[in-house]
């Protein structure tokens, strides 16, 4: 469609002193839409896309969506504590990797790190951040099995090189004048950190570790389903064995505990920025 | 006997560009030089190395007898050798964040041990020195207020208390009131001069006009394209000599009539022309 379009904007333009279509443009132009095509047709097909099942299947999805929409709170004591729990998850995944992304970010900074230091800091960084949380997770429950801890390591390694990556990204950004300063009193490399480094970036960092913190809690939960423990973990367990308004009741607490989340975090940020 | 400030072969490159070639200078502890030159003339470049904050491609600085950067590298030293060396800066370089007290008391850190240092546990002394520096260059009504919350000349008065704690011998200045206004220059002009006169602290500041150079200078040093072009006392430094040295650009650095409105009382600038506030702002 794109090609198209564009097609007919470059026969508009020639009075502008666009070029003319030549039958090369026009033949390089179809060729492209018909790989297009193509893609598309091999994505249908790969993806086993089926909308007909959607009609087939409109008993089921009926079923579905009437006990979705009948949310059973009894146990809502039971899913609070799991909201708790995923909390807990995302506090702790987040808190490390603050404590441990603090010094990467220092040392993947190239006005902190020579060059020799930054470059497998920022490669290490990019190994932690490349691969997501949900398959740390499998690692981790493979490793210290299933439950709230492994979600924590997994949220911790990858949020780790995201927060250093943030982080760093605002040392970078600092005004070199103040470290300069400090540095002429004859402090050490450390001093000029923490006094000329931190106070400037302080702020942006305390906005960014709330702001993976709320993105934590939603990733927990997801890490929840595969075994990584908190409310994923309850909703999974509701949706094997059908119990669909109780899954629906463990969505809506998600939903609005996220949302308050949001609110009173982006409140706090609000403050520092 | 040892030089406050012994500059010897230095010579620093950009690229192709020389931005100092070769200078030699020396000043002797208790002088006031003040380094002049219109921009890019290279007095921000050596005000950088005699500092040590920028490393020369050869040549040797040495400070009060000990060199603090030779042969392009800094000495081992060089860190011990800046608490001798206070520096102020055009844009005061403050930590905006932090209070007017920690960032004076920064000043001690290069006395204090390293650890006591970084953790902010300093002594009573120190605590002591920070506020009766800020006494000395009158503003310790301001203590507890961030930096940013200063006015220029303020802050550039709480980068001096900040050299006072340093217990610094000799302060270089690089354009320290450039970006202020002519009364606070005037102010922190007269405060740096007393410094030298009651303390013995060596100056050498870079400045962009020659009327506030000759003001409060002894010794002047005149820089033209990475070179010293004129070094003798201030008062042979005539407008004629100027222009025989920088011609046409020799304007930039007279500004006529400035410092006079600087001893005025300080008025409000009104001006509609604005070649005349492009001139004002330069």
């Amino acid at each position: 469609m794109t090609t198209v379009t564009t097609n007919g904007s470059t026969a508009g333009m020639n009075s502008h002193g666009m070029p003319e279509r030549s039958i090369i443009g026009i033949l390089v132009r179809t060729a492209g839409l018909a790989v297009a095509v193509a893609v598309l047709v091999w994505a249908w097909h790969s993806a086993e896309m089926n909308p007909g099942q959607l009609v087939q299947d409109a008993g089921n999805m009926a079923t579905l969506g009437k006990d979705f929409l009948r949310p059973d709170f009894t146990e809502w004591e039971f899913y609070a504590a799991g909201i708790l729990e995923t909390f807990a998850i995302a506090i702790w995944g987040t808190l490390l990797a603050v404590i441990f992304g603090i010094p990467l970010a220092l040392l993947a900074s190239a006005n902190i790190a020579p060059a020799w230091v930054t470059f497998p800091v920022r490669r290490f960084m990019d190994m932690l951040r490349a691969i997501n949380e949900l398959v740390f997770a499998l690692i981790f429950i493979a490793a210290v099995g299933l439950g709230p801890f492994a979600g924590v390591l997994a949220l911790f390694i990858h949020t780790t090189g995201v927060i250093a990556k943030l982080f760093s990204e605002a040392v970078e950004a600092i005004d070199p004048g103040p470290v300069e300063g400090i540095r002429g009193t004859g402090a050490t490399k450390l001093q000029e950190i923490v006094y000329g480094v931190i106070p400037q970036v302080l702020p942006l960092w305390i906005s960014f570790a709330l702001y993976r913190f709320e993105s934590n809690v939603r990733s927990a939960t997801v890490i929840g389903i595969v075994g990584g423990g908190g409310i994923g973990m309850t909703f999974n367990e509701t949706m094997r064995s059908f119990q669909y308004p109780q899954a629906a009741a463990i969505l809506v607490i998600v939903v609005v505990a996220v949302s308050l989340l949001d609110i009173i975090s982006q409140r706090i940020r609000a403050k520092f920025i | 006997m040892s030089y406050a400030l012994s500059i010897d072969g230095i010579t620093k490159a950009y690229g192709t560009v020389r931005a100092v070639s070769e200078i030699n200078l020396r000043i002797a502890p208790g002088e006031r030089v003040a380094l002049i030159g219109a921009s890019g003339s290279g007095k921000s470049t050596l005000i950088r190395l005699s500092s040590g904050l920028l490393t020369a491609d050869s040549g040797e600085v040495k400070v009060f007898g000990d060199a603090i950067q030779s042969g392009g590298k800094l000495t081992r030293d060089a860190r011990r050798i800046r608490r001798r060396i206070g520096l102020i800066f055009q844009k005061f370089n403050l930590v905006n964040r932090l209070s007017v007290t920690t960032n004076v008391l920064v000043g001690a850190l290069g006395r204090v041990s390293p650890l006591r240092g970084t953790f902010g546990f300093y002594c009573r002394a120190d605590r002591d020195a920070a506020y009766s520096a800020l006494e000395q260059v009158g503003i310790e009504k301001h203590a507890h207020k961030r930096a940013e919350a200063l006015s220029g000349g303020q802050q550039q008065r709480a980068a001096i208390a900040r050299t006072l704690v340093q217990r610094a011998r000799i302060v270089i200045a690089d354009e320290p009131i450039a970006s202020l206004d002519p009364k606070s220059a005037r102010r922190v002009m007269d405060l740096l001069s007393e410094l030298n006169r009651t303390q013995g602290i060596t100056l050498l500041v870079s400045l962009h006009q020659v009327d506030y150079a000759r003001a409060y200078f002894d010794r002047i040093v005149a820089m033209r394209g990475g070179e010293i072009v004129f070094d003798g006392p201030a008062a042979k430094l005539t407008p004629d000599f100027l222009t025989e040295l920088y011609g046409a650009s020799a304007e930039e650095l007279i500004l006529p009539g400035q410092f006079e409105a600087a001893q005025a009382p300080h008025t409000p600038m009104r001006m509609e022309n604005p070649a005349e506030l492009a001139r004002a702002l330069n």
